[in-house]
């Protein structure tokens, strides 16, 4: 009797002395906080943080191995309680949401029919995806079935919809989502992200420098989430009101209505629409900004490309400086493109809302003269190299020296810095085929010109300036002399220009950029009588600032006088110095200078972070294209013509610098973001499936049809 | 008397498979094989404690209980001293192996209550084992165990993306499957 119980005790004794003399031995010294965490954690045990449980995640929290904001379930309240017991303030660690890019757009046919799977993976395991495309979502809503936190749904177009506000960024949609549609992004993230070839490109989002998420726009334009598409552009691109005015919409020449010789989509008047109605509201509703980061970036030149840097830099938390030679900011937007096609309120409107971000600006401040680099590199951590390319390029014929001669961007800034210029009854010609040299023309005419000639070398074809604008030029009165250089400029005594001689041109053999190189004609110099000549004939950076000691310490130039930098980063060979614009790129379009400017604020944004700069293999610089994106044929789709674009009547136009292009109607704008075919990289819609979207039925087929139809 | 140590351990493994012809252990059977890597753990943790504590208890029925005649307290003595043996080895791998330890550190505890663990060191006592044939018993044993779970596991993580009957999905489908897998186990019985 007394045995079993003796011998029960001596063992349970013995087991308590191992124990204890183990414990003792053994001892491991245990964070006390990993129990306090724990308490403060929710309990869920729901594996979003990465960790096989909350007490594993509490753990690694004390150990410094997760952050006090691992915890994906708690929220702000137990961050901080985290944050407490850590004895620390909690470190800001941005959040990230999910975000569903793709939008659909139903593919030629379907190749499969379902049988009985009702898994997004199940469907990938099967046939390697597709119900409609098999880069796309596949529509089955598994990422929907794994959210515990009610932040996706299914939408009436069958993709799953993110509710942001839900979403506290597990990455459950993301593990199970087969066909990486749905993933988990930052504003950082979003923001630095560069279109990648593994993506859904449209042909229009390749051609695109600034890389702007135009089928998105357009989709959010056309169903009318105005405020949406404004802030879904400026991820890409801050200035939208002035882009939407003056780009040539290199993105317009991908648009796949061309398959069916169509007129493209007018991405670039729904831009405009979208940002004007923005303006119209009245209320500046500003982005998000990150938490100071505490770091100072100088950018120099407060063009496109500065503004863009400094838009970006600041909405991660950076603190830019702009420093620009000229009294006001925008560059060549301001002092550049005159005010008939960019009326200053717009620009001031929106350079204003780059400013109120947050950033310091300098204005007088001219590189070389009352700044230099070095004193920069004291005060700042990284510097932007933005200053453009001012300098014009000269006519070399005799008599340019003459008064009366100017260079195109000298006279278009003189109205702007109100440098009173008289043309009036004066005959003026214009020397360029560029937009430099169209607006030399159309603005010469608004001051009064009496007769204003352009002489161009080459014939309509080859002008690089924008089709919009020589079209605009000719309806305004200005006479085109194609295919004629000038070769000579003879003043009066007083060395005032009162001729040019100019000789017929005709075309050769293609040159290098693939234009027809023009061939002078001999003997058919001909005289003409002439008050002001503009020479417009292309531009390069300036020089000035470009010192013996910026050159000792490894800043290059090449030979178009730009900075020499990588490529891809933008970095110059002096390691904190980066350059964007026109003095990386030469003469370029605003939509590259504002790409350029968001990529140098990537390559900065990283260096400041000690991350490395280069791009990940497959990613677009700028504008790309992907060779097989226009050739799928497109069936089904009938001809839409482009809607008009509403503007001034001549006779109301060219005595004033009223604004020429006037905005959409929203009727237009439906009419026009319809047309959208809503192109993947090789999805569009039907014309019968876009009436039935446009008429607010679902186009797609949904997942009980489907269901419905399989043969289970 | 020779004993065909062959024959012992296909025998532990898939004759006499703990899991599927013994039905013991089905806590963890159907709690971590949802997911192949707990699965692993789990085996290994398993094939650790049940090799130790088929060494222990079977010294502590030879040396303690036979010697006072106490057989019959032999399921108490032995949780007590299963219980103790996994304190003991989650102590000792924390302080001396911490890889070990990080690999199975959170299986270990629930071993504690473990059935098939007890289950095997019972065996091991009325089946007459010698200490040699304990160790090599309870490792195959274990392995078996091992086998099974992780079979069950790769089944189960098809579930996911399966079309199942909504009344059967999760534990349901889970037992379904449990027992076709043991029906199947069931066709070695011939074998030896």
């Amino acid at each position: 009797m007394f045995i079993p119980a003796f011998v029960m005790l001596g063992i349970g004794f013995t087991s308590a002395v191992v124990l204890a003399v183990a414990a003792k031995v053994f001892h491991v010294e245990i964070d006390p906080r990993i129990a306090e965490i724990e308490d403060a954690l929710p309990g869920a045990n729901c594996g979003g943080c990465g960790y096989a449980g909350c007490s594993a995640c509490a753990e690694g929290m004390a150990t410094g191995a997760a952050p006090v904001t691992a915890c994906v379930a708690g929220g702000e309240e137990t961050c901080l309680a985290v944050a407490k017991i850590m004895g620390g303030e909690a470190g800001f660690v941005e959040p990230e949401i999910a975000h569903q890019y793709c939008k659909g757009g139903d593919r030629a046919e379907r190749k499969y029919h379902y049988e009985g799977a009702v898994d997004c993976r199940a469907m990938a395991e099967l046939y390697g995806g597709d119900l409609r495309c098999e880069y796309g979502c596949l529509g089955m809503g598994t990422c929907v079935t794994v959210c515990n936190f009610g932040a996706l749904e299914m939408g009436d177009e069958g993709f799953p919809v993110v509710n942001p506000g839900n979403c506290v960024g597990c990455g459950a949609c993301e593990k199970v989502c087969p066909t990486d549609v749905i993933k988990l992004y930052s504003i950082t993230d979003r923001l630095l992200h560069f279109n990648h070839d593994e993506e859904c490109l449209s042909p229009c989002k390749q051609l695109c420098p600034a890389q702007i998420d135009i089928p998105g726009y357009v989709d959010l334009a056309s169903q009318g989430k105005l405020e949406e598409a404004v802030s879904l552009i400026k991820e890409r691109n801050p200035l939208p009101l002035i882009c939407g005015r003056v780009c040539p919409a290199p993105c317009e020449n991908g648009c796949r209505r061309a398959a069916i010789e169509d007129e493209p989509v007018h991405h670039n008047y729904l831009k405009r629409y979208i940002a004007d109605w923005d303006m119209a509201l009245g209320k500046r509703k500003l982005p998000s900004v990150l938490p100071d980061t505490g770091k100072k970036v100088a950018i120099i030149g407060g063009g496109p490309c500065g503004l863009s840097a400094a838009y970006y830099l600041r909405r991660l938390g950076h603190s830019p400086t702009i420093f620009d030679s000229k009294p006001e900011l925008g560059g060549m937007l301001r002092y550049g493109i005159p005010e008939y096609r960019l009326p200053k309120k717009v620009l001031d409107f929106e350079i204003q809302e780059i400013l109120d971000l947050g950033v310091d600006v300098r204005c007088n401040a001219y590189l070389g003269q009352d700044l230099t680099i070095a004193q920069l590199e004291e005060e700042f951590d990284a510097v932007l190299m933005a200053m453009g390319a001012w300098d014009n390029s000269a006519l070399g014929c005799d008599g340019e020296d003459l008064e009366g001669v100017w260079k195109g961007t000298e006279f278009l800034q003189k109205r702007e810095l109100d440098i009173k210029v008289d043309l009036t009854g004066k005959k003026v010609v214009v020397v360029g085929g560029g937009n430099t040299a169209m607006d030399a023309c159309r603005s010469s005419l608004r001051m009064g010109a009496a007769e204003v000639v352009l002489l161009y070398r080459r014939t309509r074809n080859e002008m690089p300036a924008n089709k919009v604008e020589i079209d605009a030029a000719e309806h305004e009165g200005i006479q085109y002399h194609l295919l004629a250089a000038p070769t000579r400029l003879v003043g009066d005594d007083q060395g005032v220009v009162q001729q040019i001689e100019f000789i017929r041109m005709e075309l050769g053999e293609p040159d290098a950029s693939g234009r027809r190189r023009p061939v002078p004609v001999e003997g058919s110099e001909t005289l003409m009588d002439v008050d002001v000549v503009i020479a417009a004939i292309g531009q390069k950076p300036l020089l000035d600032w470009y010192t013996d000691d910026l050159k000792e310490r490894g800043l290059q130039l090449t030979r178009w006088n730009t900075i020499v930098s990588d490529d891809e980063t933008l970095q110059s060979d002096v390691p904190h110095i980066f350059t964007g614009g026109d003095l990386w790129s030469g003469p370029a379009l605003l939509v590259d200078a504002i790409g350029t400017g968001r990529r140098a604020t990537r390559s900065i944004h990283r260096f400041l972070n000690g991350q490395d700069l280069t791009l990940p293999k497959g990613t677009f610089k700028g504008a790309e294209k992907i060779a097989l994106s226009n050739e799928i044929a497109v069936l089904g789709v009938e001809r839409l013509p482009q809607v008009p674009q509403p503007e001034l009547e001549v006779e109301d136009r060219i005595t004033n610098f009223e604004e020429v292009d006037l905005v959409l109607t929203p009727e237009l704008v439906q009419q026009e973001a319809n047309r959208c075919m809503r192109c993947g990289t090789i999805c569009y819609f039907k014309d019968d499936q876009l009436k039935e979207h446009v008429e607010g039925k679902d186009a797609r087929t949904t997942v009980d049809d489907l269901l419905s139809k399989s043969p289970v | 008397m020779e004993t065909d140590f062959f024959a012992l351990i296909i025998s532990a493994i898939f004759i006499n498979n703990i899991l599927l012809a013994k039905f013991l252990g089905n806590c963890p059977f159907l709690g971590v094989s949802k997911n192949m890597d707990t699965a692993v753990g789990m085996s290994a943790a398993v094939v650790f404690v049940l090799t130790l504590a088929g060494i222990i208890t079977w010294v502590v029925d030879h040396y303690i209980l036979a010697t006072f005649k106490i057989e019959y307290i032999q399921t108490l003595a032995f949780i007590l001293v299963i219980a103790t043996l996994v304190q003991f080895v989650e102590l000792f791998l924390r302080k001396s192996i911490p890889a070990l330890y990080k690999s199975l550190g959170i299986f270990l505890p629930l071993i504690t209550t473990n059935c098939a663990v007890l289950g095997t060191a019972i065996i091991n006592i009325q089946e007459d084992f010698s200490l040699l044939e304990t160790v090599v018993f309870s490792a195959a044993s274990a392995t078996g165990f091992g086998l099974a779970l992780v079979l069950f596991a790769g089944i189960r993580e098809r579930f996911e993306i399966a079309r199942i009957p909504k009344p059967l999905e999760g534990t349901g489908i889970g037992l379904v499957t449990a027992g076709l897998l043991a029906l199947s186990f069931f066709a070695f019985k011939g074998m030896i």
